[in-house]
């Protein structure tokens, strides 16, 4: 309960800290401020997909990455065409609808997968400038719309997993509604690619 | 509900039809020992059959072995033996493994057990015994039916044929032959006329072992049993203080928490509802921090006992004097974890007890020893206790326990609470459960000749007696514990080099250890085919040819040296950033060479190929040694990669696959094994695989990055190139 | 009461469906062919087939396969003749033989998806299977020659 308060304080704190650096500067007109607001917004939303929680499962390999020190997954995991492993080694073999309870047992979800082959979507590897740009490129992104990525990331389940992780394993820097409202923010000031 | 559990009586059941379904009509005896042992007088039969072969009426040829089936092939090679002899029909023979008896004491260790990569060789007289004898009794039986006399039959595939080609079966004769007096003299085939023995032949395990319905100990059920599972110390022979069972007892399923010497045992129904109550079981512990040692505080003290004076165990010369001639001096610092056995089958027991006998089943390279052992905590005698074998999944000496401390755990459950009971280890129990392969330091020192040859060598070894507190303590002489010297006190180098000092420090440390696949060996062959490696590139000399010249008195090293080298191709080009190492090892009386073909590519090793070369004298069944040769390799490879067991105030780290990893298919190496054509005599194979594969490799890492490896398991910067 | 079809007979099970898969076929229906090495996913020894998936048992609970189709090693052929099994006999394959049910159930699911499968696909589908006694090159060469016999003899 009482972290739970304190995390709750911290945000709101990140919350005033952020909003503080949002004050107009002199002489700023209104599209430069939004073009800074949008582009500060996705530094935030960079550090929350970076995280292990998010980037274990875009790995720029053919191999999911594991851990908060995002090791390639061991026993020789690949991604498949679908996403979801090869032949005797498919994702839904081990990693089940929910984690399994216990240290280092395999997280689970009803959908755990990479991005199919043709749609790799990598974060591992990326500058912020170039994850943005991969966001915003349909062909990139899983063909969504900028609509449909706001809806994604704050509805999708397996997106959701990444704040309910399971034992022993890091939370992404960012609480889920930060973490939404900054994408917004970003989306929301003209989808701005980072310097 | 449907119920197709194993019950004791469909087991015994299926154990008499292998018999036959009939009466058994006879036993052979155990050689030249007395082995008939008498019923008791209260009437209790004897478990312990006095044999290794049945001929059943129905043509079976029921084969007992000693020896314990843990992968090894036993269950094949013993029979090849019998039928070398036997001239049976192989389609007929069962096997099945021997009881606790006298008859199965090893013929060289003198207690019953599977160990030491010995139960070929010490078997080969007695077993092929065991079927020359049966043949003649069958022989001579068939010809007074036959009205003919022996020497004018002979035997085929089951069949004893009279001149005239009248034929009967060894079943048909097998009452008969029963009667007769066993015959004092059985001369043995001359190995021209060898049908088996020397030829591959097809493991007799497989067909059950490929359909589910072989039997592991894990596998024994039984109609009320109880399964067991234990709440252990966090720190090696901590007691229990006090514990809270109420939140274990409310879960359904559990029956009873019982205190036991080491733990608190949770009986359930079925494992899972053992398991949650033992998830919900408080327990606080007694624990001495003194005797809570932490890894690393335990490398600085063997650090510091090394520079002290150990106890001489070989000596030549004056090495002190040598050392300190010249500047050449190699000096080198060498360190091994604990590691675990890890086999694949944690450890468990089953236990069935009534008033007057107890009847035991678990996977066991121990069996007398096991049966002693209960007998003390249940206050029977030893014959009151009945250990059935089953297989092994895995043992690599985790299941030749000094302390027998999973029967003896599983007997105290049955006894505390008076049920009868399947004791489970869980994966993490059984990590970290001791009885480890000991931590070593090594500290050498050489002084190169001016020929390049080690001129004086100053060897300083740190680490536990294993044979310590065990049923071989008596092989610990003046302070020496050979299974921590083997491999360099009696190294053909050292032999060779004028001044050398090997020196031995055995601390007593809080941490159980034992006997781990090639025992001493696993780090002895380690430093000094990586020393005398590093000594060959000191004198500018090939690695092979270097060798060569210092085994030039040990021909069994240097057959299967140059056969390993021949066949990898040792010196001729190798694909760009490939590289080649090297090593060659004694142990359990085998020789064996490794040449290891490796790349480094983005500080990632991969071993592409492996090329081995064993002298084992005879080879019964060439395929099994070669099996073996491809099984130590792994274990080898598996502990220069991964293995390490640590301790952070006592408590054990790793607990699972996770983080105490094993070699998968993704990184296994092709291995491709060559027996040599040897009339050596007969050595091992189970363990000789394992020593040189570690530094093969190590010296082939130093080939691609210059950098010598001495502590292990790899470290990433051990790849790193320079 | 949990409902399973388990090599293709009907079985009723009074479990809590929090019992992984394993410990049902395991302890309460008697087919122990099926392996507890890990409880954690990362030894494959309690491969099974879930709607034919090879999936590990250990961490599967007896809920998800509630009233879904289970293969066990014991359910692979009647009588040893699976292009596998015959396979694993001919070229000698286990030693102690405690993992072997799994790496057959993964090895299936391999030679469906992948009838003539290279090594590459071999190292994908079987790292998930640790073998204790090292018997990864014979487990290899058996998968290939099964899929030779497999082609021969048609799938079973």
């Amino acid at each position: 309960m009482l972290s739970k308060i304190m995390g709750g304080i911290i945000m709101l704190l990140a919350v005033l800290v952020i909003s503080v650096s949002f004050q107009p500067r002199v002489n700023e007109d209104k599209a430069v401020l939004d073009e800074r607001i949008s582009k500060e917004a996705f530094l935030e939303v960079y550090k929350v997909l970076m995280s292990p929680r998010c980037m274990n499962c875009h790995p720029k390999g053919d191999v999911p990455l594991q851990g908060d020190d995002s090791h390639l997954h061991t026993m020789g995991v690949t991604r498949g065409d679908d996403g979801k492993g090869v032949s005797a080694m498919k994702c839904s073999n081990c990693h089940q609808a929910t984690n399994t309870p216990g240290l280092n047992q395999p997280p689970g979800n009803p959908t755990w997968h990479l991005p199919p082959a043709d749609m790799k979507m990598v974060f591992e590897g990326k500058s912020p400038r170039e994850l943005a740009a991969q966001l915003k490129n349909k062909d990139l992104n899983g063909h969504k719309t900028m609509a449909q990525l706001i809806e994604h990331v704050s509805h999708d389940k397996l997106v959701l997993w990444g704040w309910d992780p399971g034992e022993g394993r890091t939370l992404p820097p960012l609480q889920h509604v930060e973490f939404v409202r900054q994408f917004k923010l970003w989306v929301d000031k003209g989808a701005v690619l980072p310097d | 509900m449907s119920k197709s559990n194993l019950t004791r009586r469909k087991f015994l059941q299926d154990s008499t039809i292998i018999a036959g379904g009939l009466i058994i009509p006879f036993s052979v005896p155990a050689g030249n020992r007395k082995t008939v042992l008498a019923d008791g007088a209260d009437g209790t039969k004897f478990i312990t059959q006095n044999a290794y072969l049945h001929i059943g009426t129905d043509n079976t040829v029921k084969i007992l072995l000693a020896h314990s089936e843990m992968g090894q092939g036993v269950w094949t090679t013993m029979p090849m033996l019998i039928a070398e002899e036997l001239d049976c029909d192989w389609n007929n023979i069962k096997v099945e493994h021997g009881p606790a008896g006298a008859p199965y004491i090893h013929t060289a260790f003198g207690i019953q057990l599977t160990g030491g990569s010995t139960s070929t060789w010490s078997e080969f007289d007695r077993y092929r015994k065991a079927g020359a004898t049966a043949r003649m009794m069958l022989t001579q039986a068939a010809a007074d039916k036959m009205n003919t006399t022996p020497d004018k039959c002979k035997t085929e595939n089951g069949y004893v044929i009279s001149a005239s080609n009248k034929k009967l079966s060894y079943g048909e004769v097998a009452e008969a032959a029963a009667k007769l007096p066993p015959p004092s003299d059985v001369p043995l085939r001359d190995p021209s006329k060898w049908k088996y023995i020397g030829k591959s032949k097809r493991r007799l395990d497989t067909p059950e072992k490929i359909n589910g319905t072989a039997k592991f100990g894990m596998d024994m059920q039984f109609p009320g049993m109880l399964t067991a599972v234990v709440a252990h110390p966090p720190v090696f022979g901590a007691k229990v203080k006090s514990f809270d069972a109420s939140k274990a007892k409310a879960i359904p399923g559990v029956q009873q928490v019982v205190e036991i010497p080491s733990g608190v045992a949770v009986l359930a129904d079925h494992y899972w509802e053992a398991k949650l109550g033992r998830d919900a079981l408080k327990v606080e512990w007694d624990i001495d921090p003194a005797k809570a040692i932490d890894s690393r505080d335990q490398l600085d003290s063997y650090k510091r006992i090394a520079s002290t004076t150990g106890v001489a165990a070989a000596k030549a010369g004056d090495v002190n004097a040598e050392l300190s001639k010249g500047s050449k001096k190699i000096e080198a610092e060498y360190f091994f974890p604990y590691l675990a056995h890890a086999a694949m089958e944690p450890m468990n027991c089953t236990v069935l007890l009534s008033e007057n006998s107890c009847e035991i089943w678990t996977g066991t390279q121990f069996q007398m020893q096991e049966q002693t052992a209960a007998a003390k905590v249940l206050g029977m005698k030893p014959e009151q206790v009945m250990v059935n074998t089953t297989f092994l999944g895995g043992a690599f000496g985790r299941r030749a326990n000094k302390d027998n401390d999973y029967v003896v755990e599983a007997v105290h459950v049955a006894k505390a609470s008076g049920k009868n009971v399947k004791l489970v280890w869980s994966r993490e129990d059984d990590m970290r459960g001791g009885y480890y392969r000991p931590a070593f330091l090594h500290k050498v020192q050489v002084m190169p000749a001016t020929d390049g040859k080690p001129g004086a060598w100053k060897h300083t070894i740190v680490g536990q007696s294993i044979m310590q507190g065990s049923p071989f303590e008596a092989m610990i002489q003046n302070g020496i514990d050979p299974a921590s010297t083997e491999g360099i006190s009696d190294s053909p180098y050292m032999k060779e080099i004028p001044n050398h000092l090997v020196e031995l420090h055995s601390p007593v440390v809080n941490v159980p250890v034992l006997w781990w696949r090639s025992v001493g060996h696993t780090h002895t062959a380690f430093v000094m085919e990586t020393m005398i490696d590093e000594l060959a590139f000191a004198a500018k000399a090939d690695p092979v040819e270097y060798r060569r010249s210092l085994l030039k008195n040990h021909g069994r090293n240097l057959a299967a040296l140059n056969l390993a080298a021949e066949k990898s191709g040792w010196g001729k080009s190798l694909p760009a950033g490939h590289f080649r190492g090297v090593a060659v090892h004694e142990s359990f009386g085998s020789s064996v060479a490794q040449v290891a073909e490796i790349s480094i590519v983005n500080d990632a090793l991969k071993v592409h190929k492996v090329t081995c070369a064993i002298d084992c004298g005879l080879a019964v069944n060439p395929d099994g040694v070669a099996a073996q040769m491809e099984s130590g390799i792994i274990f080898g490879l598996t502990a220069l990669l991964y293995g390490e067991i640590t301790l952070e105030k006592g408590r054990v780290k790793q607990r699972n696959f996770h983080d105490y990893k094993m070699v998968r298919m993704n990184e296994a190496p092709v291995i491709d094994v060559h027996i040599v054509k040897s009339t050596e005599k007969m050595g091992g194979a189970g363990e000789p695989g394992t020593p040189p594969i570690a530094p093969a490799i190590a010296n082939a890492i130093f080939a691609a990055t210059g950098k010598r490896i001495r502590t292990l398991p790899l470290r990433p910067e051990d790849l790193k190139t320079t | 009461m949990v409902k399973l079809t388990i090599n293709g007979k009907e079985h009723s099970v009074d479990v809590r469906p929090d019992t992984p898969l394993l410990w049902v076929l395991r302890d309460h229906l008697g087919l122990t062919g099926t392996k507890f090495g890990c409880g954690m996913a990362q030894c494959g020894a309690c491969t099974v087939h879930l709607n034919g998936e090879a999936v590990r048992s250990c961490v599967t609970l007896v809920s998800r396969a509630a009233g879904q189709k289970v293969t066990t090693i014991e359910g692979l052929s009647k009588d040893n003749s699976h292009p596998l099994q015959r396979a694993w006999l001919e070229d000698d394959v286990l030693q102690c033989g405690y993992c072997q049910s799994g790496q057959i159930m993964s090895a299936a699911v391999l030679l469906r998806d992948h009838p003539n499968p290279s090594d590459s696909d071999i190292d994908q589908a079987m790292s998930g299977n640790i073998c204790r006694c090292g018997t990864y090159q014979r487990i290899r060469n058996a998968i290939h020659k099964a899929a030779k016999l497999q082609k021969e003899g048609g799938v079973k």
